[in-house]
């Protein structure tokens, strides 16, 4: 790394090219935003009716967290995913000839991935008013901590599988053999302590549910102690998150090096 | 000192040997091209000195650089235009370039000057803010061509410049690498299987089944051949005929209601053949070698003009319908 101003302004101009994109198709913007509305309000509507409120929390707003969750992981992967369309489209060429490491264009493409996921985070939090959630200044900094590492990490882990893919095919696969599965299976939708042993254990291994629980711990701390609220110490919810960014890091880097 | 050099470049996929061996310099202010059909390795060997796939075997470097432990001093010399398209149709003319010019570490300021001049250049700057989706494939060339050029390289690359495009854009690409070779003395490597094209090149390499078979400037290689051919109609073929042989010594071949001559220097002999003969002639026509005529002399095969990559349109549909 000869240049460090060259590399940041190839970092940045890498990820303000996504984020461009993103905002100027409106109908992306709109299509993402529907998936967690229509969760929270048609699902979450319809469960409240059903699912009595727990230490205080009612269904809608025991889902929201994991809304925000939701939210991130597909941002982050879809975002990640960009890197097959690059190449499907050669655009990737024009990137990888470019005189800039391997490294800052993973970077790019993270930070790409995270700024895109932390707007539809606030979004979302448009609505935290409306479900009766009390949110300080504090706990929105640490919303805004949690949800940026989530979504940082989660991008890397699409980097790291989307530099596998070698065509855009390999992308139902993906949706629904690994997005959906750690979305349903990260304690969003339902308290992971009341899950069948075996689909628990597989929640245990999943790295969104501690994303998740570090996000109840901050939302629903009033519940903790009952299956509403969250499950581990807000601590252990950091160190596995702050861990997985790490592997993932790293990971996604040497992958995308040997794929490029 | 050659501002690209290539010795004994060997590239293999599996057991496939795109390259062979190739062994090649370019000067500096050289418009070089490589000429074969597809498949011969031609893209395989740009990509080499582009950096973006690593050689075999054998040695290869661009504007002193070495393609493989100095890739990065390589990129900072280049500009590319590949093959197939790699713009963002998703961003403004203005953008894709403003994108290439941060990657290559140019300040703000410095970058719009020379995406202005780049694309007054081109003769794009009235689309500068529409985005490139709409573009048609002529314009795409040419914004391609000015994102190669905004880095001021040393050494250009271009890899089938104006395949799939119009004679009036293909004509207006190759006025604009003329004016620029002229005004900024840039090295142009390109690959090529329009002979018409390779024509315009400076010198040329012809490639075929990742070897290079012949090289020199399009004059050379064609006066290895046996020469122009003079083709004479006359009312009287066989008193014709005579005449000739016993005037000039030559012997033409009768054909059908004339002869034919191969003679080195046709441009030459035509007149004084027109001036020096009694038997009324009706037509004269006077055929040069082709870079064709070239090929097929060494390699028995004519190099295909279209149908050249059968999967090019249907990569283009979903290129358009799916982005």
């Amino acid at each position: 790394m000869a240049n460090l101003a060259h590399e940041i302004k190839a970092i940045y101009v890498i990820s303000y090219r996504e984020l461009k994109k993103f905002i100027r198709e409106r109908s992306r913007i709109m299509g993402t935003m529907a998936r967690p509305i229509l969760w929270l309000f048609v699902v979450g509507g319809g469960m409240s009716r059903l699912v009595r409120p727990v230490g205080g929390v009612s269904y809608t707003q025991f889902i929201f967290p994991g809304m925000i969750g939701m939210t991130i992981l597909f941002a982050s992967i879809f975002s990640a995913i960009s890197i097959v369309w690059d190449r499907e489209f050669g655009f990737l060429k024009e990137i990888l000839v470019a005189p800039i490491s391997r490294f800052s264009v993973v970077v790019g493409k993270a930070m790409a991935g995270t700024s895109i996921s932390m707007l539809q985070v606030l979004i979302l939090l448009i609505f935290v008013p409306v479900l009766g959630i009390k949110l300080n200044v504090l706990q929105f900094l640490l919303l805004f901590v949690s949800s940026g590492m989530l979504a940082f990490s989660l991008t890397c882990f699409g980097i790291l599988v989307a530099s596998r893919m070698t065509s855009y095919e390999g992308f139902n696969i993906i949706m629904n053999f690994l997005v959906m599965p750690m979305f349903f299976l990260s304690g969003a939708m339902y308290p992971v302590k009341l899950m069948p042993p075996v689909l628990r254990e597989i929640t245990y291994a999943n790295p969104l549910t501690y994303g998740v629980d570090g996000l109840k711990n901050i939302l629903l701390a009033g519940a903790s102690g009952t299956p509403m609220g969250p499950e581990y110490p807000a601590l252990v919810d950091f160190a596995v998150v702050a861990g997985f960014l790490a592997v993932t890091a790293v990971l996604s880097n040497l992958s995308f090096r040997r794929a490029a | 000192m050659s501002n690209i050099t290539v010795n004994s470049l060997v590239r293999k996929f599996g057991a496939v040997t795109a390259v062979d061996g190739i062994s090649f310099s370019v000067e500096p202010g050289e418009v070089f091209g490589f000429l074969g059909p597809n498949g011969a390795g031609k893209s395989t060997t740009i990509s080499i000195l582009c950096t973006l796939l690593a050689p075999t075997s054998g040695e290869a470097s661009v504007g002193g650089f070495d393609c493989v432990r100095d890739a990065d001093a390589v990129r900072r010399s280049i500009g590319i235009i590949f093959q197939d398209p790699t713009l963002d149709n998703g961003l403004t003319a203005f953008e894709n370039l403003l994108f290439h010019a941060y990657l290559y570490g140019l300040d703000r300021r410095t970058a719009r000057k020379r995406i202005d001049d780049a694309l007054s250049l081109v003769g794009l700057s009235g689309r500068k803010n529409e985005l490139v989706r709409k573009f048609s494939g002529g314009m795409k060339r040419r914004l391609e061509i000015a994102r190669g050029i905004l880095n001021y390289p040393k050494v250009l690359f271009m890899d089938e410049p104006t395949i799939g495009l119009d004679p009036q854009t293909r004509n207006m690409i190759w006025e604009f690498i003329r004016e620029l070779k002229k005004n900024t003395g840039i090295t142009v490597f390109m690959t090529t299987h329009y002979l018409e094209e390779a024509e315009f090149c400076d010198r040329i390499a012809i490639i075929d089944t990742g070897r290079i078979i012949a090289s020199g400037t399009p004059a050379e290689l064609k006066a290895g051949l046996q020469g122009d051919t003079l083709k004479l109609s006359a009312i009287d073929p066989n008193g014709l005929m005579m005449e000739i042989r016993e005037k000039f010594g030559m012997e033409p071949k009768i054909t059908d209601g004339g002869i034919t001559l191969t003679v080195k220097q046709g441009d030459e002999i035509l007149p004084a053949l027109i001036k020096g003969l009694s038997t009324k002639i009706t037509a004269v026509s006077m055929t040069s070698p082709t870079l064709n005529d070239v090929f097929l002399s060494l390699t028995g095969k004519n190099i295909r003009e279209e149908g050249s990559d059968p999967y090019g349109p249907v990569r283009s549909y979903v290129r358009h319908g799916g982005h």
